[in-house]
C-alpha cells in the first residue's frame, strides 16, 4: 500500500514516450491542467461556503432593514446574478486579493491572514529544517550502526514519536520544559528544575523584512524570539523527523547492498568514503521528495501547534475562524492552504522527473 | 431436484464452533505465537469493556452534580481529601469529579465516535470503491477524481473543515446535540477514500475473474453480484484498514476536541479531558492531565499495533 498520501496518479499512469521531449512537455501540461482543476474545486467549495452558509445579507444588515433594503444589497453584492457568474466573479476578486471580510474582526480578510502568514511561515521553516537535520544524521546513524544498542534505543523512541498524536507531544514539552520536573541530583541537596522554557506567543519580534503590510516580522532578533519557538518548532518537527529518519534508514540498508558498494570495499575506499560519497547520495531522491510532500502537512499540522503554543500564525486563525464560524477566514484559509499544496505537489512532481533520469527514458 | 440431502463433506470441522475455526487458522496460530498481537488484543479488550461497562465499574456518575462535593476539589491520587477524608484512585478535578470515572466516560464517547465514524468511513468508501469499479466510465472517472483531490488533503485538516461547515449550518441552540453526529461525520467523511482505493483495486481484479462472468451470465442483478459475489472476496484488505484507521479517528477525534472544535463539554471524550487538564498543568495538578493523556497513548498505541499484526498477518507476501 502506498503510504504516502500524497501520491501522484499520473505519474504511474503516464504513457510510454516516443520522442521523450514530447512526453515531458505533455507531462508538465497535464500535470499543470490537474492543479488548476483542482484550485477550481476548491474554490468551488470555498463559493459555496460563503453563498450557503448563513445568508451574508442576514449578517451584513441588522434587525431593522426593509425588503428594499435587501434587494438593494443583493443588487450591489450580486447576489441576483446566476450562481456560475457570481462563483466566476468570485474567483476574480479572490485572484485579486479580495477575500471579503471576517465575521468577528471586520476586518479585509486578507490583511489579517498577511499578519499572520510570517508566524507559521517561520514556524513551519525552523521544524522542516530541524527535522530534516535530524532525520538525516540518525537515519544515517542507525543505518550504519544497525546492531549497536543506540541505534535499536533510537528506533524504539521513533515507534513512541510516530504514535503519539502531535498536540500530546506540545502538552507533554510543556510539561517538560515549561513547567519543569524538579529533579534532585544524588547525594546532595540541589535541585534542578527543568522548565523555564517560554510556551506561550512568540515572543519579541523585532526583525522586519519588507514594507507590505507591516513587513514580514521574525523573532530571530531576540533572544526571547528564538527560545520561543524552540518547543513549538520541536513539536511540529518530532513526527517529520521520525518519518524522515526511518526512511533514509530503510533507504540506506537498501543501497548498502547493492553491488557498487560491495565493490566499493573490495577496492579498499574508507568507510567514510562509501557511506557518505556513495550511499548517501543515492539515498537523497526519495528523501527530496518526501521532504516536499512532508511540507504540505507541516503547514496543516500546525493549526494543533500553535493552538497548543498559542502561536499567532495563520493555524490558530483557523481554529478560531471555526470555534466562531467566521465563514470568510475559513474559506480564504482554505483557498490558501490549497494552493500551497497544490503548488508543492506540482513542484515535486516536476522535479523528481528533472531529479532521477529514469523517469524520464523509461 | 435440487431438494436431495447433501451430505457435508468433512462435518468434524463443520462441527467445530465459530471461534474454534478462528482459533486453528493461520492467523489464529500467527496470533498466538506474537505476543505483541496478544497484549495489544488484551489491552483494546480490556479497554473496550471498561468504556462499555462505565456505569457499572465507575466509581462515581462524574455527571450527577447531586454526587459532586466540592470540597473534594483537585484531591491528588491516591491521598485522601483534606476535608473529607475520601480517597479516589486517580485523583479529582477541580469541581470533585473522580478522575478515574471520568476517564471511563470519555473513553466511551472517544470509542463511540472512532467505531462509528470507521463504520461510516467503511460503509462509504466500499460502496463507492465497488461501484467505480465495477460500473467504471464517468461514474469512475468522478469518484476517483473527488479521491484524488481529496487526498491532496491531511484528513484531519478535511475534519476540521467538514466541522466548520456543519456548524455554521445547525442553529446555535442545537450545536452541542448534533455535535457529537458532526464529529462523526467529519472523521468518517475525511476517511473514506482509503476503503474507496483499494476496494475498487481490489475489485477491478476480481469482476473479470470466472464466478462473475458466470454469474453475469446467469443473469444475476449487478447489485447482486456486487454485493454477495464480489464484496465477501474484497473484504480483508479492508478489515486491515479499519483497524488502522479506528486509531487514527481515535486520535483525530482527540485531536479535534483538544482544539475545541470537537466533544461538547456536555460529553467530553479524551481528548477534551487533556484539554481541560492542560489548563490546570502551571498549577501543579499534574494528574488531571496525565491521566486521559496516558490512557489515550495507550488506546491509540495497542488498536495500531493490532492493525499493523493484522496487515502482516493477513498479507503473505510480507512473510
Amino acid at each position: 500500500m502506498d503510504a504516502s498520501p500524497f501520491s501522484a496518479p499520473s505519474r504511474l499512469d503516464a504513457p510510454a514516450p516516443s520522442p521523450h521531449n514530447r512526453w515531458m512537455l505533455s507531462f508538465i501540461l497535464r500535470r499543470v491542467f490537474q492543479s488548476v482543476l483542482v484550485l477550481l474545486v476548491v474554490g468551488l467549495v470555498a463559493f459555496a461556503m460563503f453563498r450557503f452558509v448563513g445568508d451574508p445579507i442576514d449578517t451584513m444588515l441588522g434587525q431593522e432593514r426593509t425588503m428594499a433594503d435587501i434587494e438593494r444589497l443583493r443588487e450591489v453584492l450580486g447576489l441576483n446574478k446566476p450562481f456560475f457568474i457570481q462563483y466566476w466573479d468570485f474567483l476574480v476578486r479572490a485572484v485579486q486579493g479580495d477575500l471579503g471580510i471576517s465575521y468577528r474582526q471586520g476586518r479585509p480578510v486578507a490583511e489579517i491572514i498577511a499578519e499572520r502568514l510570517p508566524a507559521t511561515l517561520e514556524l513551519a521553516l525552523v521544524s522542516g529544517a530541524l527535522a530534516l537535520f535530524f532525520g538525516i544524521v540518525l537515519g544515517i546513524f542507525t543505518a550504519i550502526r544497525r546492531d549497536g544498542i543506540t541505534a535499536h534505543f533510537v528506533m524504539t523512541v521513533s515507534l513512541i514519536g510516530v504514535s503519539l498524536p502531535t498536540f500530546l507531544i506540545g502538552v507533554l514539552l510543556i510539561y517538560g520544559f515549561g513547567v519543569g520536573i524538579d529533579i534532585r541530583i544524588p547525594f546532595t541537596d540541589t535541585v534542578i528544575n527543568t522548565g523555564g522554557m517560554p510556551t506561550f506567543g512568540r515572543g519579541d519580534t523585532d526583525i522586519v523584512f519588507g514594507w507590505f503590510f507591516g513587513g514580514f516580522r521574525s523573532g530571530f532578533g531576540t533572544w526571547d524570539g528564538v527560545q520561543s519557538i524552540i518547543l513549538p518548532a520541536i513539536t511540529l518537527g518530532l513526527y517529520q523527523m521520525t518519518l524522515i529518519m526511518r526512511l533514509v534508514r530503510a533507504e540506506m540498508l537498501e543501497v548498502l547492498r547493492a553491488d557498487y558498494i560491495r565493490f566499493a570495499r573490495a577496492r579498499g575506499l574508507g568507510d567514510r568514503a562509501i557511506n557518505f560519497r556513495h550511499a548517501l547520495k543515492n539515498t537523497m531522491v526519495p528523501v527530496i521528495t518526501v521532504t516536499g510532500l512532508q511540507l504540505g502537512s507541516i503547514i496543516a499540522f500546525a493549526i494543533i501547534t500553535e493552538t497548543v503554543f498559542q502561536w499567532p500564525g495563520v493555524g490558530l486563525l483557523f481554529i478560531n475562524a471555526i470555534q466562531f464560524v467566521d465563514i470568510p477566514v475559513m474559506a480564504a484559509y482554505l483557498m490558501l492552504i490549497s494552493v500551497m499544496f497544490v503548488a508543492i505537489n506540482l513542484i515535486v512532481d516536476l522535479l523528481y522527473v528533472f531529479i532521477d533520469p529514469r523517469l524520464r527514458v523509461s | 431436484m435440487t431438494d436431495t440431502p447433501h451430505t457435508d463433506p468433512i462435518p468434524e470441522v463443520r462441527a467445530q464452533s465459530r471461534f474454534a475455526r478462528a482459533w486453528d487458522s493461520d492467523v489464529g496460530y500467527a496470533f498466538r505465537h506474537s505476543p505483541v498481537a496478544v497484549i495489544s488484543a488484551t489491552v483494546t479488550a480490556i479497554l473496550i469493556l471498561a468504556a462499555v461497562f462505565a456505569p457499572l465499574i465507575a466509581p462515581h456518575d462524574p455527571f450527577n452534580p447531586a454526587t459532586l462535593n466540592l470540597l473534594n476539589g483537585l484531591t491528588a491520587p491516591g491521598v485522601p481529601s483534606a476535608f473529607t477524608g475520601e480517597t479516589f484512585i486517580l485523583g479529582t478535578d477541580d469541581q470533585g469529579r473522580d478522575v478515574f470515572s471520568t476517564i471511563l466516560y470519555g473513553m466511551r464517547v472517544s470509542l463511540f465516535v472512532g467505531f462509528a465514524a470507521v463504520t461510516f468511513a467503511l460503509v462509504l468508501g466500499v460502496t463507492l470503491g465497488l461501484i467505480a469499479a465495477y460500473v467504471g466510465g464517468w461514474t469512475e472517472t468522478i469518484i476517483m477524481r473527488i479521491a484524488d483531490i481529496q487526498l491532496t488533503f491531511p484528513s484531519i485538516l478535511v475534519a476540521m473543515l467538514i466541522f466548520g461547515i456543519a456548524k455554521g449550518i445547525t442553529p446555535i441552540e442545537y450545536r452541542d446535540q448534533v455535535a457529537i453526529a458532526v464529529l462523526i461525520l467529519a472523521i468518517g467523511l475525511s476517511d473514506w477514500v482509503q476503503f474507496a482505493r483499494v476496494v475498487r483495486g481490489a475489485t477491478l481484479v476480481e469482476k473479470n475473474k470466472e464466478y462473475v462472468q458466470a454469474a453475469r451470465l446467469i443473469g444475476r442483478s449487478p447489485f447482486v453480484i456486487m454485493a454477495r459475489h464480489i464484496l465477501p472476496n474484497v473484504l480483508s484488505p479492508v478489515l486491515v484498514i479499519a483497524t488502522i484507521s479506528l486509531a487514527l479517528a481515535i486520535i483525530a477525534e482527540a485531536t479535534l476536541s483538544f482544539l475545541g472544535v470537537g466533544a461538547p463539554p456536555t460529553e467530553p471524550s479524551l481528548g477534551t479531558l487533556i484539554r481541560i487538564g492542560q489548563t490546570f498543568l502551571f498549577s501543579g495538578n499534574w494528574w488531571i492531565l496525565v491521566f486521559p493523556a496516558a490512557t489515550l497513548l495507550v488506546l491509540a498505541l495497542s488498536v495500531n499495533l493490532l492493525g499493523d499484526w493484522l496487515r502482516d498477518a493477513l498479507n503473505p507476501r510480507l512473510r
